[in-house]
């Protein structure tokens, strides 16, 4: 993992914001985006080159929801769980996706196709219930639509792996 | 005396100290004694357990006495119904929490919780107790940690990085879930900057790090804090 | 994620005739990415107004007169806030601009960032030469993508036109600014955990005192604004203080950004002034509940904030009205809720958010928040008994009272104002186990206690 073009990327990341310690969410930030998500190995890393001790980082890493220590699935649905959305029924949608595709909420399908998360007020909740597939977002969503288009995003892998 | 001194009164009595004490101190000087769990002295404070809480006058809020500095003209006051009824209260939030049985808990009539929950006369828990089960990490040659019976004080936190220097123990999670890690959360065998120095199972006010074997009597010295750091004096 | 709110954009009926678009004044008239835009607005006078005829004392003295407060909620007159800092006798100074907006349900100040980005930059530099901070960091949270690009496009253009950097306008003026992001912690919305969380650690929140205004990031005198606030700034340099004062009232002067969401006709971004009552919201602006359906709670102030009955509509929204009636202005959450929503449910909801938040250093909001959930699951999965809303009060006000900050202190709220004023849901769960509005009672397995 350590040897490949995205330790050149990690590298830039550290460099840019000059090895400071005080950027460490902003480090952790971007070896996320570089590497999708932060295993120990990536993380002891880190904690290496910013002189920090390991358990400190460790530590702020599982503090911030928003980082992810375990490999998330292929394609990625995030439910809203803002106020708004709940209000307007987001609860029942999760269920039917939970349902649909036999996985837990925090989880991923067994063939890690599929990972669903739920996330805190993303701050669009006028569209409420918010439903993101990737990164699209799917407003005033409901099962139907919801469950859908999850269909086709995973239609779309099997068509590209043949 | 060159440093700056001011007068405050605490529960009605006039205290003199140093600009910068803290209104634990302040209090002690005078022969108050005010709870305390997570404060220890030789350490930073943290002003999490809150049994420390007082009354100050002119706010309506509370301070924790471990971490509130004192100021000129303060009127402090360190007992009342109110204070007692929340003391009483965090002790039992504390017992609910985990999984805290006395009779078999190697800390027994060694415990600062327990202790203290004596004085206050908790002889019962109003909520009902969540009976954890974590793992217990007995993988060190003889240091043991019971998450369990931890209290979250992060006394063998802060003696890790501040006395001991090598910072192998932080928390990890938050909330109701953050616990006690040693480097990236490994065993504590495998925790590679752990000197085995056992300050954090003498600081530990309940029997969540302990040595195995070791009457717990002898292991108990939360006085190596300040010890070390009057003794850390003579190097500067 | 985060583009234009095309759907918020109602372009007859009531929705903005009982506005007063101050703070939104340049949102969808300008293009955020171009300075110049700004400028033509009259962007950047009030900066230039201060650096040729104002001294820092005298814009503190302006701002404190304008009678504006903090609008990140706890209503801090501003004013006092800089003068602490510019009386700190110590440097480097530093000025944190708070935009963690991590309330559920609260939006104002992301689309702050992504319709005025240079707004927010000219007020964090009038704040720097009044109190002489040298450094800025704007917070941010990830999830906004878009206002993220937005701000960055502004503090390079604003680099690029030496309104950032050394001598600034060619003045001695010297402020830098960058961004910090966030990374999903509600709690480091709070002014000492910001602080915990822009030097890279856990945000979890210290005692006070010390005040950040004495020491705050590194040990250095800090200002923490939020937003909204610094977005003020401006016009009240611009227009003067005795014109912001007009609007609003006398106690609280100026106007308030909402998120009015949940069950209205009309949700959206609005801004009102200080003082409007919770009804011309609801039904004026946001045209009422949709559906024939009636309307039955307006939450005010987030996860923190109180859930306020019809026979209070007539409330006057400013920061003393409504913490009378044990809401809070909070960050500017309005969540309409009408028949269909359980009352019980709703505060079982909250506190779940709260548990889920709490940082987990003082005892009472780490180790008491989830004893107020578990009874919750209790009464709503029939279980419950009369004398645990006794222990649900108690706990209220121990929570309340003995956190370490204002996460835990407010946590409470929404508890306390449902048992307040919609008591007789409660006694109907407990006694005929049974939820009218049809939530509770549904045997969802995420929801049993761990």
């Amino acid at each position: 993992m350590k040897d490949d073009k995205r330790r050149g990327l990690l590298e830039k990341v550290l460099k840019d914001h000059g090895y400071q310690e005080s950027a460490l969410l902003e480090i952790l930030h971007g070896a996320q985006e570089i590497y999708g998500f932060l295993d120990k190995e990536l993380l002891t890393e880190i904690a290496g080159v910013l002189n920090l001790p390991p358990s400190q980082v460790y530590g702020v890493a599982t503090f911030y929801s928003f980082f992810k220590l375990r490999k998330p699935g292929e394609h990625v649905v995030t439910a809203c769980l803002g106020t708004a959305c709940y209000v307007k029924g987001v609860e029942p949608i999760i269920a039917a996706i939970e349902e649909e595709f036999h996985l837990k909420r925090g989880g991923s399908t067994e063939d890690g196709k599929l990972s669903i998360l739920q996330t805190r007020c993303i701050g669009a909740c006028a569209m409420a219930p918010i439903i993101s597939i990737d990164d699209v977002i799917i407003g005033k969503a409901t099962k139907e639509v919801v469950i859908k288009h999850i269909k086709q995003v995973l239609g779309e892998t099997k068509a590209e792996a043949v | 005396m060159n440093q700056h001194t001011m007068k405050l009164k605490i529960d009605g009595i006039e205290v003199e100290c140093v600009e910068g004490s803290t209104i634990l101190t302040a209090a002690k000087a005078i022969g108050i004694n005010i709870p305390t769990l997570c404060y220890l002295d030789g350490l930073t404070p943290y002003g999490g357990c809150r049994l420390c809480l007082v009354e100050v006058s002119g706010t309506s809020k509370l301070f924790p006495a471990c971490a509130t500095p004192v100021a000129s003209g303060m009127e402090v006051t360190t007992q009342s119904p109110k204070l007692y009824e929340y003391r009483k209260m965090v002790l039992q939030t504390l017992l609910a929490e985990r999984t805290h049985i006395c009779a078999v808990c190697i800390a027994n009539d060694h415990c600062e919780l327990q202790a203290i929950a004596n004085q206050h006369g908790v002889d019962h828990v109003f909520y009902e107790r969540n009976w954890s089960s974590n793992k217990i990490d007995s993988t060190h040659n003889f240091l043991v940690i019971d998450p369990n019976r931890c209290i979250l004080c992060t006394r063998c936190v802060r003696v890790c990085d501040e006395l001991e220097g090598v910072h192998t123990l932080d928390l990890k999670f938050r909330g109701k879930n953050t616990d006690v890690i040693m480097d990236q959360d490994e065993p504590w065998v495998k925790a590679c900057s752990c000197t085995s120095c056992r300050k954090c199972a003498k600081v530990c006010p309940v029997g969540a790090i302990y040595i195995e074997g070791e009457n717990i009597e002898y292991t108990k010295d939360p006085d190596v804090a300040a010890f070390i750091v009057e003794r850390r004096k003579r190097l500067k | 994620m985060g583009s234009p709110v095309k759907e918020m954009l109602y372009e007859s009926g009531g929705f903005f005739k009982k506005q007063h678009r101050i703070v939104l004044r340049n949102a969808g008239k300008i293009d955020p990415n171009r300075i110049q835009d700004y400028i033509a607005m009259g962007g950047y006078t009030a900066l230039v107004k201060c650096l040729s005829s104002m001294t820092p004392p005298g814009i503190i003295t302006e701002i404190l007169s304008s009678g504006l407060r903090g609008r990140g909620g706890a209503g801090f007159p501003t004013g006092q806030k800089w003068r602490l800092v510019a009386q700190a006798n110590n440097s480097p100074k530093y000025i944190v601009a708070n935009l963690d907006e991590g309330d559920p349900g609260v939006y104002a100040n992301r689309s702050i960032a992504e319709a005025d980005p240079h707004a927010i930059i000219e007020g964090m530099l009038i704040a720097a030469y009044a109190t002489g901070a040298e450094k800025g960091y704007i917070y941010i949270r990830k999830e906004y993508p878009l206002a993220i690009q937005t701000l960055q496009k502004a503090i390079d253009q604003a680099k690029a036109m030496s309104l950032l950097g050394d001598n600034i306008l060619e003045t001695p003026l010297k402020f830098d600014l960058t961004l910090r992001f966030g990374a999903g912690a509600f709690v480091a919305g709070e002014e000492t955990a910001i602080l915990a969380s822009v030097e890279g650690r856990r945000a979890m929140p210290r005692p006070r005192p010390p005040y950040p205004a004495n020491s705050g990031l590194w040990q250095k005198p800090t200002l923490i604004q939020n937003i909204e606030t610094l977005t003020n700034i401006p016009l009240i340099i611009q227009n003067s203080a005795a014109w912001f004062s007009k609007t609003g009232t006398p106690k609280c002067t100026g106007t308030k950004c909402f998120s009015l969401t949940g069950k209205v006709k009309n949700p959206g971004l609005i801004e009102v002034p200080m003082g409007i009552t919770l009804r011309e919201v609801v039904f004026d602006i946001g045209g009422g509940i949709p559906d024939g359906k009636k309307f039955k709670a307006a939450l005010i102030g987030g996860p923190s904030g109180g859930c306020l009955p019809e026979h209070l509509l007539e409330v006057p929204i400013d920061y003393d009205s409504l913490t009378k009636v044990g809401a809070i202005m909070g960050s500017g959450g309005i969540v309409v809720l009408d028949q269909d929503s359980c009352m019980v449910d709703t505060a079982r909801y909250f506190t779940e958010f709260c548990v889920d938040e709490s940082c987990g250093r003082c005892t009472p909001c780490r180790a008491g928040l989830p004893r107020m959930l578990e009874i919750f699951q209790k009464i709503t999965h029939g279980q419950g008994e009369f004398s645990d809303l006794a222990v649900l009060e108690k706990s209220c006000h121990f929570i309340r009272e003995a956190s370490l900050c204002g996460l835990g202190q407010t946590a409470p709220n929404p508890v306390l104002t449902t048992l307040r004023y919609f008591k007789s849901e409660y006694l109907h769960h407990i006694e005929n186990k049974e939820c009218e509005a049809g939530v509770c009672f549904k045997t969802r397995d995420e929801d049993e206690p761990k």
